[in-house]
Formats: C-alpha cells, structure tokens, sequence
C-alpha cells in the first residue's frame, strides 16, 4: 500500500499534527510500508466473524451516579500552562 | 555492590521484619546503588531521595508492621504510572512538567503496603519502543553490556532491577513492553491478564491491551508484587471483581511439575531464532519435562498475523488516547501561537517526538473513513480468531512455553532507522495483550554468543498467574541462575 505525502499531511492535519515537508515525505514512506505489511491481513478470510475489541467481557459496568469530589480546583489547575486562578486559559476564540 | 543490595526483595522482607535490617538502612542502600551505577546505565528519569528517606523513617519510627506485605522495599516505577506530587514524565517532553496530584491505584496500593518509591524509571516515550532509546530524555544502557538496550518499553524499570538499585518495579506491557526488557535484562517480567490490575493513573498507551505488572529478580518477588496490585478497582470498570488467590502460597504447593502439560507452539519454535535462544529455551524445556511436566506440539497459526494486527489496534487507541494533550489543561504548551487550532497544532507537534507522532498519524489512518473496515475492523476480526487459536492450545495446555524475543539485547543504534523491524521484534509476545492472556519472562539462561541473558517466555489461561508463577518457580529452582551483571 502506497500512501502520498499529501494523504499523510491530511491525516496529520486532522490529528492536530503539522509536519515539515521533510517529515511528510519520510513518513509517507515509512508508513506506506508498514502499511504493506499490514495488508497481508486481506488474505485471511473473517467472513462473520465478530470483531473483538476488548478482552473482557464485563464492558460497561453501572455504579450508582453520585457526585464525589476528589480534587480542589486550585490543584487541578497547577499543572495547567495558562489560567486565572479559576478557570484554564485559552487564546480567544470567538 | 554491598550485600543488602544484592538481596532479592523476599529476603530483603525477612530480615526488614526481624528488624535485622531499617527501612532507612534499606533506602539509603538503594540510593548509594543508584548513585553508583545510574551514571553507566541511566534507568530513572528521576530520584525521590529525600521523599524516600522521609518515608523510612517514618516506618523505623513505628517498626515492622506484618500487616503491610511491602513494609521498608525501596521500589521504583516506570514513569508512566502516576505518583502524587513528584513528576510524571512518560519519558516525553510533552509531560516534562507534569505533576500529578494522585497517584495511580497500582501506586497507591505499594505505598499503602509499605513499600518506599525511590525513583521513576526511563521508558520509550509514551511507551511507544522496544529498546528505551526512543525517550525523550536519555537513553536506557543494558546493565549486562553497556553497548546494547535494555529492550523497552520498560527499559529503565529492568535496567534498575537488574543493576539492583532496587528490589523491584513496576513495568507496563502494552505489547512486550515487561517481558522483553525482563527478557534482555535478565530478571523476571509479569504481565497479568488483562482486567487483572487497576490501570487508573497509567497515562493510557492501547486501552484494550495495557496492563501494569512486576519486574523483579525472582519469581516469588514478582508474586508478592502482584499479590499487592491485583484486584478490583471502582476508578478502572475494566478490572475485573474476581478473588485474588495467594500467590506464593500456590508457589509454596509446588515442588515439581508432574501433572501439567505444556504446549510448544511450532510458530515460536521453528524458525527465525538466535541459536543461542533456542538452545537456551529448549534447555528450559527439557529441565521441565526432568521434572515431570509433559510437553506437546501444538499451533498459533496465526502468529504471522499478530504483528500486523497489533499494530492497527494499538496505534488506533494511541491516536485516540493521546488527543488529550493539547496543551491547554497539562503538558506542554507552544509560545506565541496565533488562535486555538495553532495552539492544539504546536503543542502537539513540538511536545510529541517522532515516533509518537508516527504511531498517531498511522492510528488516525487505519480509522479514517474509507480505511476503517480495511484495516481496523479487519483487525478486530483477526484478533477474535487469534484469540480462538489460544483458546484451543490452552484447552489442552496449562500453559505455553516459548522464547521472548528471537534473540538477546541487540546493540544500541542498530534498530533506530527501520520502524518496522523495530516492530518485528514484539512478534512473540504481542499475542499475549491481544488475546488478554497473562505472560512473563524468566530469566533461563545467558546466551552461549553474546553472553546476554535469554528469557523463557510464559503464557497461561486468563486469571490463571497462580499456575505460570508455579511453574516459573520450580523452573527458576532448578537452572542454574545467571547472578548480577558485572556492573
């Protein structure tokens, strides 16, 4: 499977990635192998079989919904790059 | 190195509870340990010493306590685990700063069991390697031979094990990240069935297949660890509510291996393996078949596929889990950016490394629209029918042997340019997180060409660790061990 420096600027662009042309190119090509590798998959036949995405059986387990406050918000937002003592700060948006 | 740092942490224990040995003697001999060798192989990202001899002096003050299994063990974790208050850095700069204000379950309940966190150790950014070379910081050395890896991505947890500066630590395998560095370094390596420990605090890699485990020097400390951490969390609906057995005392039921079977798969066994890999494991097997264990033949046919599946399903969660960095709520942040899309765009591109930034465009790729079925519910799809060929060895097996990797540590630099051959390296253990199986490394040998030790690798029925440290166990008592590295 081959994949273009503009299909792996694409998909960085929608992981919030920028890539300089340089990592573009050489990604493309590292990717574009791993994914011929990859593609050895489409020889096995999974015809109705179910996918498995978890190895556990109990997926969503229910708890009752109380509130619980485990944090103080002044140490929540220590670790925060910006903010105004209560809330995170951002650049503007609207 | 002195004599107490020598000790495995099950004799550490005993003389800690008839007082032979303080927790502070304890500590400061883990750190004079560090002090000495960190320089050559460079485990720990960071050193908690003060923190550390604070906290054994508060159990001197008090004295042993039979009721906290890990009373005064100095113990260090990979720093992809959260520790309350000291840095948490998944070796990537996008973390560099990042201090938790709790500690992960599996911490929490060390501490609470007495043991002293004296350092966090190095790993492959975000987990994402299988040498710790890919940190963001520093290299991880092996202490074994300081030209080659460690292996990864819990490198720098089995690098300090080994170099004994501490008495045990907690790894995380996603994909082989425990046993393979256990493997190369030449300790033991546990990774538990998945649901079997709380992952609330580990800064999440592939949800569906990360699971915490102990890295120790002998198989009844990586017991007592595990006895520690396993068991149900209300913080993780993934762990699973099911009793915890007492693991040493199973150990203790066992002093031979008559009555088990156990499988060789022909696909880890046929081809592909260093010699010196292959005569050690088969050595292995023959010690197991001495002491009354029966071996048979049987088939993973899909191994040649494990690979490829593993990498779809773990760099789609990767891509998924690591949106949350974006610079606005922790980690790092760009300077002078013009709106919000160019602050989300720059943090991530200047604090994630390349190989992270790697995983999460192919991640991204394999769920984007017009590729998902392809390859991420293709996937999922051969993952069930790998899991089945599992299911059917183990119907006959009460576990399985085979090496951890087709050969020993390889040198430093020689996997960096080739992503994938980096990735062929996991082909044995990555069937294991897939199938949710419990698996670990012990150490069988040290390699007749190269002299670095040779991991045996284990794998059993879910929730069934009782039976694989049983075995690892006897194993371990009757080979010869392979001592410290020369360090």
């Amino acid at each position: 499977m081959k994949i273009s420096s503009e299909e792996v600027a694409k998909v960085a662009g929608l992981a919030r990635l920028a890539l300089t042309p340089e990592k573009t190119a050489r990604y493309a090509a590292q990717l574009g192998d791993i994914l011929g590798y990859m593609d050895k998959l489409a020889e096995l036949d999974t015809t109705g079989v179910e996918p498995l995405y978890t190895p556990v059986d109990q997926v969503s387990v229910m708890r009752d919904d109380v509130v619980e406050k485990d944090y103080a918000r002044e140490d929540i937002l220590k670790n925060a790059p910006e903010t105004d003592g209560a809330f995170f700060i951002v650049p503007r948006i609207v | 190195m002195s004599e107490l740092s020598a000790l495995s942490l099950s004799e550490l224990r005993a003389k800690l509870a008839d007082k032979s040995v303080g927790a502070v003697e304890a500590v400061e001999a883990a750190l004079a340990r560090i002090e000495t060798t960190e320089p050559k192989i460079k485990a720990l990202i960071s050193v908690q010493a003060e923190e550390a001899r604070a906290r054994a002096r508060e159990l001197d003050a008090t004295g042993p306590d039979a009721a906290l299994p890990l009373w005064g063990v100095p113990l260090v974790v990979k720093d992809v685990l959260a520790t309350k208050d000291v840095p948490t850095t998944c070796a990537s700069k996008m973390l560099e700063n990042f201090r938790p204000v709790y500690d992960a379950t599996a911490v929490a309940k060390l501490k609470a069991a007495g043991a002293v966190l004296v350092g966090k150790a190095n790993m492959d950014e975000f987990a994402m390697g299988s040498t710790t070379e890919n940190s963001a910081f520093f290299a991880t050395r092996n202490p074994w031979d300081l030209s080659r890896v460690p292996g990864g991505s819990s490198g720098g947890s089995g690098a300090s094990v080994a170099a004994c500066q501490a008495f045990g630590a907690l790894g995380t395998d996603t994909g082989g990240s425990i046993r393979l560095p256990a493997s190369f370094c030449g300790i033991v390596g546990l990774k538990p069935t998945y649901g079997r420990v709380s992952r609330f605090g580990m800064v999440a890699f592939a949800s569906s297949l990360d699971q915490i485990g102990p890295m120790t020097r002998t198989v009844e400390d990586a017991a007592r660890l595990l006895q520690v951490i396993a068991g149900h969390d209300d913080r993780d609906s993934t762990s699973v509510d099911a009793p915890v057995p007492d693991y040493v005392a199973a150990m203790r039921e066992r002093r031979d291996l008559s009555g088990l079977t156990l499988g060789l798969p022909a696909e880890y066994w046929d081809e592909g393996l260093a010699p010196e890999v292959a005569e050690a494991c088969a050595a292995a097997v023959k010690k197991a078949e001495e002491l009354g264990a029966k071996t048979k033949r049987v088939n993973l046919k899909l191994s040649q596929y494990a690979i490829a599946t593993y990498y779809i399903i773990a760099t789609a969660e990767a891509s998924s889990n690591l949106a949350r960095f974006d610079g606005v709520r922790y980690g790092y942040r760009a300077k002078d950016v013009d709106d919000l899309m160019d602050l989300y765009v720059r943090s991530r591109s200047e604090g994630f490394g390349d190989e992270v930034q790697r995983r999460i465009i192919l991640g991204a790729y394999v769920l984007s629209s017009g590729y998902y079925d392809a390859y991420y519910r293709k996937a999922a799809q051969v993952r069930q029918l790998l899991r089945r060929d599992f299911q059917v060895a183990l119907s006959e097996c009460d576990a399985l042997l085979g090496p951890v990797c087709p050969t020993t540590a390889f040198k430093v630099g020689e996997m960096t340019s080739d992503p994938l051959q980096m990735y062929l390296m996991d082909i044995f253990t990555i069937s294991t997180n897939l199938a949710g199986l419990p698996g670990m490394s012990l150490p069988v040998g040290l390699g007749r060409e190269t002299g670095m030790p040779v991991g045996l690798q284990i794998t059993a029925r879910p929730f069934d660790e009782a039976t694989m440290l049983q075995l690892a166990g006897v194993l371990e008592a009757n080979l010869p061990g392979i001592g410290h590295p020369a360090l």
